[in-house]
């Protein structure tokens, strides 16, 4: 039952077959059996969370409930919760305790999604594999030695190992895609501006997008119609209308042209990987879609000018962090200026002081138009790349990191390391592009998955692409022995 | 671009972090290679292209000038590590 997807337990609830405080028990049972081990979970909300379920049943009682309604979520640390603890996988954050609800948790509970708890994290989302969080690191569901993937990695493992339905994410440069395909699931990070920021602590604001990790297309698509649309809170969120998500999902595929990135299907590429995605192109083609290449003769740039844009934009965002007026503060300052260096010093770990650092450093005078400004002209040139694939084909399809799941410690130590495991993704959050990655095989019992990536606003076609391979495979349906 | 011992110790001043000593090296040469990757950007003519600060070139949308927060200080500042009358308290900046 707890390895289902949201669309199969939400007929379960309608049919009466559970109630929605019999899944969350059971949910909750299961996160104290396995949590211990995983470290998926950093705060447990059971008493609100049985709350939340009474109330989730007197609804599908009364015949007022959305698909949504009783099903078991959990929420990414990063993502304001009114009364509970937000650490956002930081010792800076230990102790807030969020004074109010982000847009994206407030409309979840109002479609009656019950949170079971918040997931660990890399520190502020500053991380690939989410051993940089204060909480310790997240183990794979399909390997305890190896890393869920990050920033999003509690909650990638806690759906994989089926300690919820469905968790929500963010991603930056990669946070929602690269733990989907470490983990098996589906992950969407949606256009910029398509899901409100309000309450969701900011890392690099004018690439942050929130999005959910599923078990499926579909329930991707069921999380998007309760979190998408305009928020008069977050300025930066587009003003649109409601958009049903679901309703193209059983759409043909008939006449779709599917571009593939000269750059991306290299000698470099593992073969592996490669021969994954070769299958995953068969499907489509079975099923309607053409294939020609395209080319994004800029992406080798991306990680460079992500470097600059996300340190920079986090530098000032973090600078709200001092000591003063919440979070951390150090013991017996001597002057204002020694609480405010250690305090930071303290409370923040090596790699957010390592981006603040660089961040810094691209904006500071003499430095800001060889870098800063640099770095957003390189951003436009990266834009313009998919402007033009878009001329050509309805979508890009290529892989979401260059391999499975590493093992814990491979790459913590060199950073820079770290920051090329974001190659395919980090371009489509500099673009401010929607792209989702989806399971797409299996290599040594670990999963893999492949990258679908679409024009502004074209969450609904992903999500029908998606839906119709997952449809067609069962690579989606895999679930770790756990 | 190296950095050098000084240029830490300058950065790390403007961002407000103590960094301890026995780091400094290390923080020197980690920063160092991060922006010997960024540097990969210089190889590129950027002389005709104008700088992109959002993805959409959006500008930022402004609301009507009106008041709709009610005062919620108190609430706030209970989450503050010390406050008295409704302010912060912080060491003495003036003797």
């Amino acid at each position: 039952m707890l390895s289902k997807t949201v669309a199969e337990l939400a007929g379960a609830l309608t049919r009466k077959e559970v109630s929605a405080r019999e899944l969350t028990q059971a949910y909750l049972d299961k996160i104290h059996q396995l949590n211990p081990a995983l470290n998926a979970f950093v705060t447990i909300t059971a008493e609100k969370a049985l709350a939340q379920a009474d109330t989730a049943d007197s609804r599908r009682a009364q015949g007022n409930a959305g698909p949504l309604t009783g099903i078991p979520i959990a929420h990414k640390d990063i993502f304001c919760t009114r009364g509970v603890l937000t650490a956002c996988g930081s010792r800076m954050l230990h102790n807030f305790i969020a004074p109010y609800d982000a847009t994206v948790v407030e409309r979840l509970e109002q479609a009656g999604a019950i949170m079971l708890g918040k997931t660990n994290m890399d520190e502020f989302a500053m991380g690939s594999s989410n051993e940089t969080s204060w909480f310790g690191p997240v183990r794979n569901p399909w390997d305890h030695a190896r890393v869920p993937g990050g920033s999003s990695g509690g909650s990638a493992a806690a759906v994989a190992a089926g300690l919820c339905a469905m968790a929500t994410g963010t991603d930056t440069g990669g946070s929602i895609r690269q733990p989907a395909s470490f983990c098996g699931l589906t992950g969407l990070k949606p256009t910029y501006g398509r899901v409100s920021r309000w309450g969701m602590i900011a890392f690099a604001s004018s690439l942050d997008q929130a999005g959910p990790l599923t078990r499926s297309a579909e329930d991707a698509a069921l999380m998007m119609n309760a979190i998408a649309g305009s928020d008069l809170r977050d300025s930066t969120c587009l003003e649109l209308g409601f958009e049903d998500f679901t309703a193209k999902l059983n759409e043909p595929l008939a006449g779709l042209r599917i571009g593939l990135p000269r750059e991306h299907f290299t000698k470099d590429l593992n073969p592996a990987v490669q021969t994954i995605l070769q299958n995953a192109i068969r499907t489509l083609e079975s099923l309607g879609a053409s294939f020609k290449e395209v080319t994004l003769p800029n992406n080798y740039l991306s990680v460079p000018a992500y470097y600059v844009i996300a340190p920079a934009e986090a530098s000032a965002n973090l600078s709200r962090f001092d000591g003063v007026r919440f979070g951390y503060r150090c013991e017996n300052p001597d002057n204002l200026d020694d609480l405010y260096k250690r305090s930071r010093g303290e409370g923040f770990g090596d790699e957010v002081k390592r981006r603040i650092m660089v961040g810094t450093y691209a904006l500071s005078a003499g430095y800001y138009d060889a870098y800063y400004i640099k770095a957003q002209k390189i951003r436009r040139l990266i834009k313009q790349d998919f402007d033009s694939a878009f001329n050509d084909v309805d979508l890009i399809l290529g892989p979401t990191s260059p391999h499975t799941a590493f093992k814990l410690g491979e790459k913590v130590s060199d950073p820079v390391t770290m920051y090329l495991e974001d190659i395919y993704t980090i371009a489509v959050n500099l673009a401010g592009l929607p792209g989702m990655s989806l399971p797409a095989g299996m290599l040594n019992g670990l999963p893999i998955g492949m990258q679908l990536v679409g024009p502004s606003l074209s969450e609904s076609r992903l999500l029908n692409v998606a839906h119709q391979f997952q449809m067609n495979t069962d690579w989606h349906s895999q679930r770790p022995e756990v | 671009m190296a950095l050098d011992k000084n240029d830490v110790e300058k950065i790390a001043h403007l961002a407000r972090l103590q960094i301890n000593d026995s780091d400094i090296v290390e923080v020197a040469q980690r920063i160092s290679n991060i922006l010997g990757m960024i540097d990969q950007m210089q190889s590129v003519d950027t002389s005709a292209v104008s700088a992109m600060a959002h993805p959409f070139d959006a500008s930022q949308r402004l609301r009507a000038d009106q008041i709709t927060e009610t005062n919620q200080r108190d609430y706030y500042q209970k989450l503050a590590p010390a406050t008295q009358d409704g302010l912060y308290l912080v060491p003495k900046v003036i003797e």
